[in-house]
């Protein structure tokens, strides 16, 4: 038994590798990948500030001209400066610096969005893919029927609803934010396998009596995976304007914490004589999304023409 | 005849999932609300209440029962047009969303049209001068569109346009001075013009063009790349080569054979366009300390007032539902393949 299964696997491995041949066939898809991603300056652009974004939040406290500002920080002499070399975005009503405040609020964004999607993709996968696996039997039905309640709203709506009736915290924004995120992976993942249920190779192991979560992590999973990657890229950017949006009205991160959301709602209030408050750290979370979405979708032009 | 039974079947049967669907959000919202916020007796009292206040509350609103019990005590009102009393507004919320919810839908429908129209405009643009400048600022225009939220619009647009250049009021629904309509059927634009009070109707209106344009503009954009891909692949079509040889004339080419069928995949994610409306409402009218029902359901939220909030999360539900439905309608209209590839089937 486990002799002929050997041998399909190496017969699928020895197929899978007639395509690309010389060098291991994984550095060369990478290659490809590259390629392909390379091919739209869009998608580099996207990289970029991506990349930065990452950089800045990470090495906040040694690049922000004025670390302390991020929190508790009160200089009334140097409150609403006017942008200028001294200050780039200006200063705020208690005489923070507004950039400094600013490359603090990338971290919470991208916090917010790595907590939120590695909450939220692994079980939205698993149950995807036994949704799918299952297809057409009554736990097909009972997981899709609770997903599509979470979908029945949009999410923005749900997650205030959740977070009002929770303490507002930058915690309680990441749970009330992953809670109805995954249905989204749960339904994607669901897609794609069904498409692939009856594939030959899915068949040949189920008739080898491998065993049910070998057939799906080990068989099915790889092939969901470029949907998912992708998927994953352009969420960065909604959750980041998810969290934004919740702060904004007031159910996230409270003040004084830098998160970006805030810093645009507190400044609203010293709109118009003190704009910059406002609209650098509006200014930041639109680029900060930006960046991720162009990124995102260099990553999906990759899979499409890899197709 | 055979082909209208089936469309009618495949609505009846979008409905009926769409009321299981929102039977369960129900489920949901109500479960949450009970159980997160820990003691919502004690919330609804206040923290300095006496504890007799809170038991009487907690009797008062069936928290003493089980919460099956209690669930199917709250569902019967509900179902009955009874969504319990606001802590805010201390009425009826079923009055709140009476009152505040046509001012909402009057701006969502606004920006639909503003999107719409925008969208096909741009959209066109891009895909008749694809590859050249024009497309390049379109699809420069659809990305920063796409990735920067409403709210941030709204700001930016409060801060030029009403600020700076005072074109637009900066904020509210009418104007002081400006008599509003008397109250008929709750949408402001309907009952000025019924009352004939056309100076409240184009001040509203007025009122209006900002916040929807904030809302429009995410929408817009995306709409507008879809229109534009879906153009460039159809121009390499047979079809488009028939009308050619047959020297049509470009306009008419592009409008009635070319721009129709590259429609169809626009109108098929209009259900994303409208959720981004919906939610999106929530921060546009908060900028814009717009009257609606997004803004009451925001100062519900703040408050902490559980009955409006869980009320709000099903009042968007249905009419996302509904919206989700009238798109279903229209696309199955456009294009009757549609209708049989639900799911993936």
């Amino acid at each position: 038994m486990s002799k002929l299964k050997l041998r399909i696997i190496n017969l699928r491995r020895k197929r899978g590798s007639s395509e690309t041949q010389k060098t291991s066939p994984r550095v060369e898809s990478l290659k490809r990948a590259w390629y392909n991603f390379r091919k739209s300056p869009l998608s580099l652009i996207g990289l970029g500030i991506s990349l930065f974004c990452i950089i800045v939040a990470v090495f906040a406290p040694h690049i922000a001209p004025y670390p302390e500002h991020a929190g508790f920080y009160i200089n009334f002499d140097e409150a609403y400066q006017p942008p200028s070399w001294k200050h780039p975005f200006g200063t705020d009503a208690y005489g923070r610096d507004v950039l400094s405040r600013v490359f603090f609020g990338f971290r919470f964004s991208l916090m917010m969005a790595a907590v939120v999607l590695s909450l939220v993709v692994p079980p939205g996968v698993v149950l995807g893919l036994i949704a799918g696996y299952y297809r057409g039997t009554w736990v097909d039905m009972l997981i899709m029927r609770i997903a599509d309640i979470f979908i029945a709203v949009p999410p923005l709506v749900l997650a205030l609803a959740i977070c009002s009736v929770l303490e507002p915290n930058v915690f309680n924004a990441m749970m009330a934010v992953s809670l109805m995120w995954w249905p989204w992976y749960t339904r994607l993942v669901y897609n794609t396998v069904s498409s692939i249920r009856n594939e030959y190779y899915v068949i040949a192991a189920e008739l080898l009596g491998v065993s049910k979560a070998h057939i799906m992590f080990k068989e099915i999973l790889p092939n969901c995976l470029g949907p998912i990657l992708t998927k994953l890229t352009l969420d960065i950017g909604y959750v980041i304007l998810i969290g934004a949006s919740l702060s904004f009205v007031g159910l996230g991160a409270q003040p004084p914490t830098p998160d970006l959301g805030t810093m645009v709602s507190e400044g609203a209030k010293y709109l118009p004589n003190y704009w910059w408050v406002a609209i650098f750290p509006a200014l930041a979370i639109a680029f900060i999304i930006l960046g991720f979405n162009l990124l995102g979708d260099g990553i999906r032009d990759i899979f499409v023409s890899e197709r | 005849m055979g082909e209208v039974m089936k469309l009618s079947t495949y609505m009846l049967r979008r409905v009926i999932f769409s009321i299981f669907s929102l039977l369960g959000l129900s489920v949901l919202v109500f479960t949450l609300s009970r159980v997160l916020p820990g003691d919502p007796a004690r919330m609804a009292a206040g923290p300095r209440a006496p504890e007799w206040v809170v038991e009487q509350i907690r009797t008062q609103l069936n928290l003493d029962k089980p919460l099956f019990v209690q669930y199917i005590l709250w569902i019967e009102d509900v179902l009955r047009g009874d969504l319990g009393y606001s802590l805010t507004t201390r009425r009826s919320v079923t009055l709140d969303v009476i009152e505040f919810l046509p001012a909402t839908l009057e701006l969502i429908l606004l920006s639909t049209i503003i999107f719409i129209i925008g969208a096909i405009v741009l959209g066109t643009i891009a895909g008749r001068w694809a590859y050249r400048t024009p497309d390049n600022i379109v699809r420069a225009f659809a990305y920063v569109g796409v990735s920067t939220p409403a709210f941030v619009w709204a700001i930016i647009f409060q801060l030029i346009f009403a600020w700076w250049l005072g074109w637009f009021p900066i904020q509210g629904s009418f104007s002081e001075g400006i008599t509003p309509p008397p109250r008929i059927t709750g949408f402001k634009l309907i009952d000025s013009i019924i009352s004939g009070n056309f100076i409240a109707f184009k001040d509203y209106l007025w009122h209006m063009i900002l916040p929807s344009l904030a809302l429009a503009m995410s929408p817009m954009a995306q709409t507008a790349r879809i229109i534009r891909t879906s153009m460039v692949e159809n121009a390499g079509k047979d079809f488009i080569a028939l009308a050619e040889s047959h020297g049509l004339p470009e306009r008419l080419i592009m409008l009635k054979y070319l721009l129709k069928p590259s429609l169809i995949p626009a109108v098929t994610v209009m259900g994303m366009s409208i959720a981004a409306l919906l939610s999106n409402a929530f921060l546009v009218e908060v900028v814009f300390n717009w009257p609606g029902f997004s803004r009451y359901a925001i100062s519900a939220m703040l408050n902490k007032d559980l009955n409006a909030i869980v009320a709000s999360v099903l009042i968007i539900g249905i009419v996302y539902a509904i919206s989700n439905i009238i798109v279903d309608i229209v696309v199955a209209y456009l294009d009757p393949r549609i209708r049989y590839m639900e799911r993936g089937e």
